[in-house]
This record gives C-alpha cells, sequence and structure tokens, in this order.
C-alpha cells in the first residue's frame, strides 16, 4: 500500500490524474455507486480498505498470472511437436500478458509495479499457492490448463463485473483469452487419453495430482458452512468474503464457485474417461449438483505447499530472471536518454557493448 | 505539473520506466479506444510493447501511445461546474422538441 494521500494515490498510471475527494459526502456517493452496481473509477473517492482490498486482490492475481508461467513454461524445450510447442508458447506469453494488464490496473490505486513485484521477491505478498506445485510430466501442463485455468475461468467470469472499473476491464480481456487456454489443455488430454496405455496412465497420474490444487487453491478457503469442514476456518473466510461482497469486489462465495467448477469438470473427466480423486464426488438429484469432500483446512493447509523447495524455487526463479533483466533495462534507459538530449544512438557503442554482454552470459 | 508527475518524475529518476496510454483501434470503422498503458524508457519501446500486450489477437489496424503525463484531463468530482454542458442543458436533446411526424419521435427517421 502507497502511503500516499487517498487524493493524490488515485494518480495513478492507467488513467492519470489526482483528485482530493470534493465536498459532500463521499463515502454516500461511494457506496451509491456500488449499491448501483456502476463502476468506481480511478478517480473517484475510495474508502481505504476497498483501496487495501483492491490493491491486494489485483496483486495477488498479477504475481499468479506470472509465477504460473513457470510450471508450463519449463516444457516448452520439450513439447512432443512442433504444434504444441506453439501453442505452449501462445499460452504463457498470455499469461505474462494477464499480468501485464493486472500490474496496469493496479497502477491506477497509486501503487508502483516495482513495488508490488518487491513485495512478491521478499515475501510480503503472494502468488495463488497453486503453482507451488511441479509440472513432472507432459501431462501436466494440460491437467494445468484444463484444470486450474478451468477453474479461473468460473473464478474470474463474475470478475469482468467487479466494482473497480480497471479491473473489471483488465478481467475482461483475461477471460477471452482464458478460454483458449482451457480448451487446448483439455485437447491435449483428449490426445493422452485416446493415445497408449502409458500415456492415458500419464494423464491420470497428473490429474490425480492437480485435482486438490485445483479444488482447493484456487478459491481459496471454505467461506460457508456448508463448504467447510471447520465452523472456525468458514466464519473467517466468510466474514472476509461478506466484506468483498458488499463493496461488490466478489460476487459469489467461494464455495459456490467451488462447487461450480466441480459440476463442470465431473463430465469433462468421464468424456476422458478420467478419475477425479475424490471418492465423495456423487449426483446430489436433490441439490442438482455434484457431492464431493468439502476442503477442511489441514487438507488446504498441506496443499498450498508453503516452505517447500517448490515454493522457494518459483520466487527464485522470478527474481533471478529479474535480476538477469537488470542490465537490459538500464540499457533501454540510457538508449532512451541518449535519444532525448538529442544524440544519435551510437551503432558502435551497441554493437560493442551487446554482444559482450552476451559472450559474458553465455 | 501536477502531484502525480511529479511523483512519476522522481521514481523515473530511480529508474522506472515512463507510464504511456495505449489506444487501439480494434477494427475499420471504429475510434482509437483506450486499452491500458505499459512501461516503456521510450516511445518506440512503448509502441512494441503495447503491439506485444494488447494485439495478439482480432484484426488490429493501428496503435496509438501516450506519456500518461501528457493526457490532461477534467475530473469527474468536477461534473457540476465542469460537465454543465452535458448536465444541464436538456434543449440540446431532439426529444425535448415536437415529433416531425404523426407517429411520434419514432416516426423521425422513417424514409
Amino acid at each position: 500500500m502507497s502511503a500516499q494521500p487517498a487524493g493524490a494515490a488515485a494518480a495513478g498510471h492507467g488513467e492519470p490524474g489526482p483528485q482530493e475527494s470534493g465536498p459532500g459526502e463521499p463515502l454516500d456517493r461511494f457506496e451509491a455507486l456500488v449499491a448501483a452496481g456502476e463502476a468506481v473509477e480511478p478517480r473517484d473517492w475510495m474508502p481505504d480498505g476497498y483501496r487495501r482490498m483492491m490493491i491486494r486482490q489485483i496483486a495477488q492475481h498479477a504475481h499468479s498470472e506470472i509465477i504460473g508461467m513457470q510450471p508450463e513454461g519449463a516444457w516448452l524445450t520439450r513439447a512432443p511437436s512442433l504444434h504444441r510447442k506453439s501453442v505452449l508458447i501462445a499460452k504463457v506469453q498470455d499469461e505474462a500478458g494477464h499480468g501485464l494488464y493486472l500490474y496496469s490496473a493496479a497502477e491506477t490505486l497509486g501503487v508502483d509495479r516495482a513495488e508490488l513485484l518487491d513485495a512478491l521477491h521478499r515475501g510480503q505478498q503472494r502468488a495463488s499457492a497453486t503453482f507451488n506445485h511441479p509440472a513432472l510430466t507432459w501431462a501436466d501442463t494440460g491437467t494445468i490448463a484444463w484444470l486450474t485455468d478451468g477453474a479461473a475461468v468460473i473464478n474470474q467470469a463474475p470478475l469482468c463485473r467487479t466494482s473497480y472499473g480497471p479491473y473489471a476491464r483488465a478481467m475482461r480481456r483475461v477471460c477471452q483469452e482464458e478460454a483458449f487456454h482451457v480448451r487446448q489443455g483439455y485437447d491435449l488430454m483428449r490426445a493422452l487419453c485416446e493415445g497408449t496405455p502409458e500415456q492415458k496412465a500419464m494423464a491420470q497420474d497428473a490429474v490425480n495430482r492437480w485435482w486438490l490444487p485445483a479444488v482447493a487453491l484456487m478459491f481459496g478457503p471454505p467461506d460457508t458452512e456448508a463448504g467447510g469442514a471447520d465452523a472456525r476456518t468458514a466464519a473467517l473466510g466468510a466474514a472476509v468474503s461478506r466484506r468483498a461482497m458488499a463493496w461488490g469486489i466478489k460476487r459469489h462465495t467461494n464455495d459456490e464457485l467451488r462447487g461450480r467448477f466441480v459440476d463442470a469438470c465431473v463430465p469433462q473427466a468421464e468424456r476422458l474417461g478420467l478419475t477425479l480423486p475424490d471418492p465423495a464426488i456423487r449426483w446430489n438429484e436433490e441439490r442438482g449438483h455434484y457431492d464431493f469432500t468439502p476442503v477442511d483446512w489441514d487438507v488446504y493447509r498441506q496443499a498450498l505447499g508453503e516452505e517447500t523447495h517448490w515454493a522457494r524455487q518459483r520466487i527464485a526463479h522470478r527474481l533471478a530472471a529479474h535480476e538477469e533483466g537488470a542490465w537490459v533495462r538500464e540499457a533501454a534507459a540510457a538508449y532512451a536518454a541518449r535519444a532525448q538530449a538529442g544524440e544519435p544512438p551510437v551503432a558502435q557503442a551497441a554493437g560493442a557493448s551487446g554482444p559482450g554482454r552476451t559472450e559474458e552470459r553465455a | 505539473m501536477n502531484q502525480g508527475a511529479e511523483e512519476r518524475m522522481s521514481r523515473e529518476r530511480e529508474g522506472a520506466p515512463a507510464s504511456w496510454e495505449v489506444f487501439l483501434r480494434p477494427r475499420r470503422g471504429l475510434a482509437h479506444q483506450h486499452v491500458g498503458s505499459v512501461r516503456a524508457c521510450d516511445a518506440d519501446t512503448a509502441l512494441l510493447r503495447a503491439r506485444d500486450l494488447y494485439t495478439r489477437r482480432g484484426e488490429p489496424l493501428s496503435l496509438w501511445v501516450v506519456r500518461s503525463d501528457s493526457v490532461h484531463t477534467a475530473s469527474p468530482d468536477e461534473r457540476d461546474p465542469y460537465f454543465a454542458n452535458a448536465l444541464h442543458k436538456p434543449y440540446r436533446y431532439p426529444q425535448q422538441f415536437a415529433p416531425l411526424t404523426e407517429k411520434g419521435p419514432d416516426g423521425d427517421h422513417d424514409h
């Protein structure tokens, strides 16, 4: 959170210009906007708590997009065909783009993306713990896209109408692209399931490992009594969700969306001939939904994979990429400064420093 | 300049690249629309980044980038005095006047 006064903080980079809240009752106007389902825009007055919750959520979301590139990115060089490789590159590039849409939206709230990335690197902010799991086989890339991106679509579709305008607009772009992610993942899984017994076993193994991260972590902790095994946790989750819903940030409980996800996945898994690793999954005629094992807090904590090798690895990899890219940022700044000073770009100098750095790095 | 611009300049001194607003003409017949922002040290780089970020799909026709601190704005909180033209002149709307045909306003555009 930035230390600026609320008015100045509205001078975000996405939609520039500061504005002190005017006379009258800014809180009443804010609440009326939200109640009417109108978008809150960057220069509108907003409660500090709303701004903080929004920054926290958008930052966590942006971090998840860029950290989420890693498990699949690791398979880019080992894709089984040029077609699958092109698809995977496009998909991972989209994830980078989603991160950038979202950092850009966060900046309209008066924070700087560099601050947010610092907070991620220092462990003060986190990415979704879903990605604290390794992608062990090629089938993992398909499973991640089918299940975790599938969960993301269900989670994010309502966010296209979230109350903060820049976030909602970013989410509309994200959701359009996620549909491709899920479809290509399902297509990859279908190819494996129609392949050799070994390929099908590889697909089943990946689903066994990614089901719990998808169903538990992509939707957050239980926030209804029905959805959680432990009343205290559910009550805590419910309090946070109520606040977010009152502000129009989210529109459904975590558990409601989780249920929707299970309803969508069961028939998809059946068509592939794969088994979702939850013996409690059963059609409930009365409710018109599938029953499944409630996410209990211990299971959730265990699935988080915090402080594991892979959790540390994700941040270390991100930090290394950031640090190794420092010379590119410095060169770009120097080039721009020279152009601004009216000096022509020096081809010789660029030629001398470019390859030299490359060799050092090779 | 305003406080936001000063802030941005102090950030730039620390080496953070400038913010640029991105406008895209998504297809023929539409005006350029604001789609978001990118960070870049110069205009050429801003255009490259805008292309990579905002034109991966569809049939984009043209991109503009404008440095965020070059955009001058009028605030929604000044709406009453500043946008009074839009709000307090009902006589600028056709429905304030007698329809052209007996069908009423819906008949105006029949040919």
